[in-house]
């Protein structure tokens, strides 16, 4: 669990104007044998990423960047969508991803993205118009503030407010529903009254 | 809230759950009476448990199996069961681990009760109507078929479920399907929820919860009402849900973990009143007419792209799909060759399906090179099936008869399609390398995949349902 808080992103963005990117293209199911969360990033978009033979597919954008410096990935429409697997932010986060962009985002994925430091930006078509028409533009993701901000551009988006305040104080979720035991213990008891 | 305000069946079974309700700063805590877990995405829920030193606090509320990386042939001559990899081998051996560490009863390779999570989770009697169901998998939703509120997470609320039995939801919105009039022959629960998806549009459900009415929707049995709320994820709705009716009680009663007879009646009263009240709202609404439906088939690699099986591919189709199926805009369905037939999966791995299926191929051969594959849902299913024969009339046509798991729909097991090759199948995904990397995947009904292996291409299984009879 990444409870790093999250504060501004500053980076670099990489453009997949592709609808519906299902979470079989971004994990593919067969890498989905391991019982440990590390070293998926090798296989994020692995079957675009790579030939029939294993290797780099030339022309791809995730071929040709570095990383470190593009961790802002714009995609079209209803990204994540399909299965549950939470595999799906944690090769993205390997692969050094913090934030993806987009006009409509899945539910599941949503909330697996966000209990991994991996934040889910939605904002209007006009503005994603424009930035996924500048690949590799210097963009910045202000949580705080809910804004994305590119040239002279400024795109508003929302984020569930109890995410949204988990991330900024790097506050852990899993600690937070512990803590509501005794409630959870009255509802037992009651339902078992 | 006040008992007079009309709620919708999803209504009455949210507010039966709330632990606490949500507020502007935080979702609502819900509580979950049934959690069901598999191989796959557990693992890591377990680790978090183990580092916190917490236990599984219900594990009378926890169900186990082990189903998407189990090899469905039987182990060779050394005794060992064929795992793809070592890694799917220690896969199952950590889920058995972590079972016997936190007393989670588990059906594994030795139990009768091993299958598909949506499948056995019915059949065993664990899924109630009324009840909060969630799995590590998104076709969860199954379990609405029930009148259960059913839902995928994720593996971080895998761990959050385990350790506390409850998760953080905001309340989603509401869509309600009513398909209004009667199926016509030949046509079944997976060409209504093919046509339903075809109209929503695969992000159409996006943050809802969908319930399913109407005619044709009374009129399924409960493995056609599964098969519809299999798919509800393949719109982005997390869940559908069918109000509990007769149809219901009678299936689920007398089932090992059913409520027990002294006390089956007074809960069938209450679950008979989780029906969305006159007057409730919607947030949207949509209905269909259900006589109009032929059977479907996809096109495309998203769920969403079902046409009549008879039709042609539209106009204006999207490049990049018609790219990777091999397929021409305005061509004939039923001009695609196959190489491959799946009858099987979480959306069409029961007994109905299986005999839908058979019914078509009863004295009939697989084409030539068409590798046809039948995976029954789970060892119920099975046994079931062998007892009234059905393997007999696939494996005599020429198909082959596997051991219950995910298989073929997921290929994480080692059945999978070979790049290129074009697949009809019963399951729920024709995602771009869903069956395999390069694999072309049709999405259709067991009666039409099975009419596809006999033809060797895509085919409509209405002209062999009527000359079987």
């Amino acid at each position: 669990m990444n409870t790093e808080p999250f504060g501004t992103l500053s980076s670099r963005t990489v453009v997949l104007t592709n609808e519906n990117i299902d979470t079989d293209q971004i994990i593919p199911a067969r890498f989905l044998t391991t019982t440990s969360r590390e070293g998926l990033g090798k296989h994020a978009f692995n079957d675009w990423r790579y030939d029939k033979e294993g290797r780099d597919v030339k022309g791809f954008v995730l071929n040709r960047i570095a990383p470190t410096a593009h961790r802002i990935l714009v995609a079209g429409k209803n990204f994540g969508c399909g299965s549950s697997r939470e595999h799906a932010p944690w090769a993205l986060t390997d692969f050094g991803f913090r934030a993806v962009v987009s006009t409509e985002i899945a539910d599941i994925f949503t909330s697996n993205a966000l209990k991994n430091g991996l934040l889910p930006v939605v904002i209007d078509q006009a503005s994603w118009d424009l930035l996924a028409a500048r690949p590799g533009e210097n963009a910045t993701i202000d949580l705080e503030a809910g804004e994305l901000r590119f040239g002279n551009h400024v795109a508003a988006f929302n984020v569930e407010p109890f995410a949204r305040r988990c991330l900024l104080d790097g506050v852990d979720t899993m600690g937070w529903l512990m803590g509501r035991m005794p409630s959870i213990e009255a509802y037992e008891k009651q339902r078992a009254a | 809230m006040s008992s007079k305000q009309p709620r919708t069946l999803f209504d009455k079974v949210w507010d039966a759950h709330v632990v606490e309700p949500e507020a502007e700063d935080r979702p609502a805590v819900l509580y979950v009476d049934l959690h069901l877990v598999h191989e796959v995405t557990s693992p890591q829920a377990f680790t978090a448990l183990n580092e916190r030193g917490l236990k599984v606090r219900r594990p009378d509320k926890t169900f186990a199996t082990i189903d998407h990386s189990t090899p469905t042939l039987p182990p060779g001559a050394n005794g060992k069961r064929p795992y793809v990899t070592d890694e799917a081998r220690k896969q199952i051996a950590t889920l058995e681990e972590n079972c016997h560490t936190h007393g989670i009863p588990l059906a594994g390779w030795d139990s009768p009760n091993r299958g598909i999570v949506h499948v056995i989770g019915p059949e065993l009697g664990l899924t109630w109507p009324g009840s909060v169901v969630v799995c590590g998998d998104s076709h969860t939703a199954t379990h609405g078929a029930f009148g259960a509120l059913a839902f995928g997470i994720g593996t971080s609320e895998v761990g959050h479920v385990l350790a506390t039995q409850c998760l953080l939801q905001r309340k989603p919105k509401t869509l309600r399907v009513t398909a209004d009039g009667k199926l016509q022959p030949g046509v079944g629960a997976k060409d209504l929820a093919l046509a339903i998806i075809a109209a929503v549009g695969v992000g159409g459900g996006t943050g809802s919860i969908v319930e399913y009415a109407g005619e044709a929707v009374r009129a399924l049995d409960m493995e056609g009402r599964m098969t519809l709320c299999n798919l509800s994820i393949e719109m982005g709705a997390r869940a559908g849900m069918i109000a509990p009716d007769d149809v219901t009680l009678d299936w689920l009663r007398g089932r090992p973990r059913a409520p027990q007879a002294a006390v089956f009646g007074q809960m069938a009263y209450d679950w008979l009143r989780l029906h969305s009240d006159e007057g409730a709202v919607f947030d949207r609404e949509i209905r269909l007419d259900a006589s109009k439906i032929k059977p479907m088939a996809t096109w495309g690699t998203t769920p969403d792209t079902g046409i009549a099986v008879d039709a042609t591919v539209p106009k204006g189709a999207t490049e990049r799909a018609l790219d990777y199926m091999g397929m021409k805009a305005e061509q004939t369905l039923t001009d695609m060759p196959v190489d491959v037939v799946f009858i099987g999966s979480c959306t069409n791995g029961r007994l109905p399906d299986l005999r839908a299926a058979a019914d078509v191929m009863r004295g009939r051969k697989v084409k030539k090179g068409v590798r046809t594959l039948v995976v029954p849902g789970s060892e119920a299913v099975r046994r079931q099936a062998e007892a009234e024969g059905l393997h007999e009339v696939f494996l005599s046509a020429g198909a082959e008869w596997r051991l219950p798991g995910c298989s073929m729909c997921i290929a994480m097991n080692g059945d999978f399609v070979q790049p290129g090759q074009l697949a009809v199948s019963t399951s729920n995904r024709n995602f771009e390398g869903r069956q395999g990397p390069g694999a072309r995947t049709v999405l259709a009904s067991p009666a039409t995949a099975a009419a596809s292996a006999v033809m060797g291409r895509i085919a409509d299984p209405r002209p062999f349902l009527e000359s079987a009879a």
